[in-house]
């Protein structure tokens, strides 16, 4: 029964999108020609990755506003690495990359699992302290396209039976998660802690160390998209993705995913990101200023927020009395 | 966001808590040492013009975080108050395209902050949404309309008299904005500490059904501290626009962060129930020192926000540490 629901949910999304992009095209037919709506998923294909990440953060109860920063530094580091020695190999790059990004998550997650920081104030500190290590490191510097090798910036571009790479691996990460959700035990685990913390406790899980792992889990994703970032505009400064964080978070919202945890999909992460990606690449097809972007997201972040109240689940009876989740 | 189960001390004032017993002691120590220790780095601190203009630093940031800090005791929060500056400063601007008048101007800046604190009031309160989803979008909403409005453009040629509230001084070296924000500290300290409506809110931070079954109204003052942070946001864009002369969409751009850092050091705790309005003033004197102490020796901004974030998180993780590590010995 909710899952027919959550169906029907993600279809209703899916039909907005649809009606969207029909929209422009009866008025700009350029709009929905295949090469066109490639750019458009290449362009949204970060912020589907890092929904993706962040859905599993808020369905454990958290909230990971540190991605956008963890992006940025790390995609420093690399391009930086990548002008210091400029041979480096890309599966060297990647893995650099994505254990960068998993570590700075698994410091966010650890303060939340062993001081119980609640996971805003972890995030808001890490997201400006980030951000400051990226001038620290960088001196405030850019590193500019002429720095960086061909294959460092090539990767993302280069095409696989028509679609770039970055696309790829926003379908791979995809299918991952899909398979991480339905099919793992931490998949589960997921979804326990954030429906309800104190039965989690109860079935023998540790509420804390899942909330690590989702943080781990963003973390990396994070880092992962750092790389391709860069790599894709081939530059690097201090500023990169500035605010994306925000965007994530309204990618998930969107995507019908519950700030009070326990409910999400999949689907619902992927849908509420090109959601936003359909929006930003019409906006200057339909003649409007970029400048309307930011209040756009805002108030789809209201109205999507105002919609997923109506399905809030009514908490069950409390049979057992509350044990503190992370002894 | 976290769980809300929440344990009581069988007794108050353990042995162990002496340690940590008075928070607001430990932040005046500290601001004494910040202070000590500016006076020997730099020759140029002890200087009262010097000091007067370093209170710029955090009188605009903490009169948010005195309504703020009110609202995170009763375990809502918001995180738009940097962008409803940005919407105040931009309708501001665009009355004075009009050609109005200081006084209306201020009548702008106050009626849009209390609007914006309405519409995030009535989405929380009536319709029962998580504040932080809330004012996460709203955050994007109010500065995505000045962004609208302004887009790379900005308004500038305030009136002379209107910069008297960012740049004027009542008395010495007291400045316009120092002295309503020791008049806003007496009056938030007086409605949180004295009154019937202030003992309300930490029932309702500390158990909102308890709060609801002995007859408060928890909406109702959720409401009020909704509007109360937008008229303060309202207040602090006045002294701001006033301040730097002009308004661009990205004015105050992060300030939400450093009012919340702020809050929690002043031993507000960010889960609701407990801080008081003096720590906060002591956060406010700390931070503006520590940048003011920085910016002396010439420390770039960007690193001192790194000082801040650490700062956000060791004043919670510390305290927790220490009980770790008590808790092994």
């Amino acid at each position: 029964m909710i899952k027919r629901f959550l169906i029907a949910r993600e279809t209703l999304l899916l039909g907005v999108i649809l009606v969207l992009i029909a929209l422009v095209a009866s008025r700009f037919p350029g709009f929905v020609a295949a090469g066109n709506l490639v750019n458009v998923f290449n362009d949204t294909a970060p912020l589907i990755i890092l929904a993706l990440g962040q859905m599993v953060v808020i369905v454990t109860r958290c909230i990971d506003l540190s991605v956008a920063g963890n992006l940025a530094l790390t995609g420093m580091a690399v391009a930086m690495l990548n002008s210091v020695a400029p041979g480096l190999p890309i599966p060297i790059i990647l893995t650099i990359s994505i254990v960068l990004g998993a570590g700075m998550g698994l410091m966010n997650g650890l303060l939340v699992w062993k001081l119980e920081i609640p996971p805003i104030v972890v995030t808001l500190g890490t997201m400006t302290i980030f951000r400051g290590v990226i001038f620290l490191i960088s001196d405030g510097k850019w590193v500019n396209a002429h720095e960086m090798s061909a294959s460092f910036t090539g990767f993302p571009r280069a095409e696989i039976m028509g679609l770039p790479v970055m696309s790829w691996i926003a379908i791979g990460v995809s299918l991952l998660f899909l398979l991480l959700i339905t099919r793992t035990s931490l998949g589960r685990a997921f979804f326990a802690v954030g429906g309800n913390p104190h039965a989690a406790v109860y079935t023998g899980i540790n509420v804390g160390k899942t909330q690590c792992a989702a943080f781990v889990i963003s973390g990396a994703l994070a880092g992962l998209v750092g790389y391709l970032w860069v790599a894709r505009y081939a530059v690097a400064y201090v500023d990169i993705a500035g605010g994306f964080e925000l965007e994530v978070v309204a990618a998930c919202v969107i995507g019908g995913i519950s700030i009070a945890g326990g409910l999400g999909s999949v689907g619902g992460a992927v849908l509420g990101a090109l959601f936003l990606g359909v929006v930003k690449n019409a906006l200057p097809v339909v003649h409007i200023s970029p400048f309307w972007q930011l209040a756009i997201s805002g108030a789809a972040i209201v109205i999507a927020v105002t919609f997923n109240a109506r399905s809030n689940r009514s908490s069950g009876r409390v049979i057992l009395k509350p044990v503190r989740p992370n002894s | 966001m976290n769980l809300k189960t929440r344990s009581l001390p069988d007794r108050l004032n353990s042995s162990r808590s002496q340690v940590f017993k008075n928070w607001e002691t430990l932040l005046f120590a500290v601001a004494v040492s910040i202070f000590v220790v500016n006076s020997f780095a730099s020759p140029y601190f002890l200087d009262a013009w010097g000091l007067s203009d370093a209170t710029f630093n955090f009188t605009e940031k903490a009169m948010i975080a005195f309504a703020m800090a009110l609202l995170i005791i009763t375990g809502e929060i918001d995180l738009s108050v940097a962008s409803i500056i940005a919407l105040a400063s931009t309708a501001m601007g665009a009355g004075l395209q009009l050609g109005l008048g200081t006084p209306e101007l201020v009548f702008i800046g106050l009626v849009v902050g209390l609007l914006c604190g309405a519409f995030n009031a009535v989405l929380v309160t009536v319709l029962g949404l998580p504040s932080i989803v809330v004012t996460i979008g709203t955050m994007s909403l109010f500065r995505g309309i000045s962004y609208i409005v302004l887009g790379d453009q900005a308004y500038r040629g305030y009136p002379p008299d209107f910069a008297f509230f960012g740049q004027g001084y009542v008395f010495w070296v007291f400045s316009f904005e120092l002295v309503l924000f020791a008049v806003l500290a007496l009056i938030y300290g007086i409605l949180l500490h004295k009154t019937n409506f202030g003992r309300s809110i930490y029932a309702i931070g500390n158990n909102p059904t308890g709060a609801l079954f002995s007859g408060i109204r928890v909406q109702r003052v959720k409401f009020i501290l909704f509007l109360l942070t937008g008229l303060m946001s309202g207040v602090a864009a006045i002294c701001l626009t006033s301040r730097l002369g002009s308004t661009r969409p990205s004015i105050g751009a992060g300030m939400e962060l450093e009012v919340i850092t702020m809050v929690v050091l002043g031993g507000v705790n960010i889960l609701g129930g407990s801080g008081t309005i003096l720590g906060v003033v002591l956060a406010a004197f700390v931070m503006g020192l520590v940048t003011f102490g920085f910016g002396l020796l010439n420390v770039p901004g960007i690193v001192m926000s790194i000082f801040i974030g650490l700062l956000l998180i060791g004043v919670i993780a510390l305290p927790r540490l220490w009980k770790i590590f008590l808790n092994k010995g």
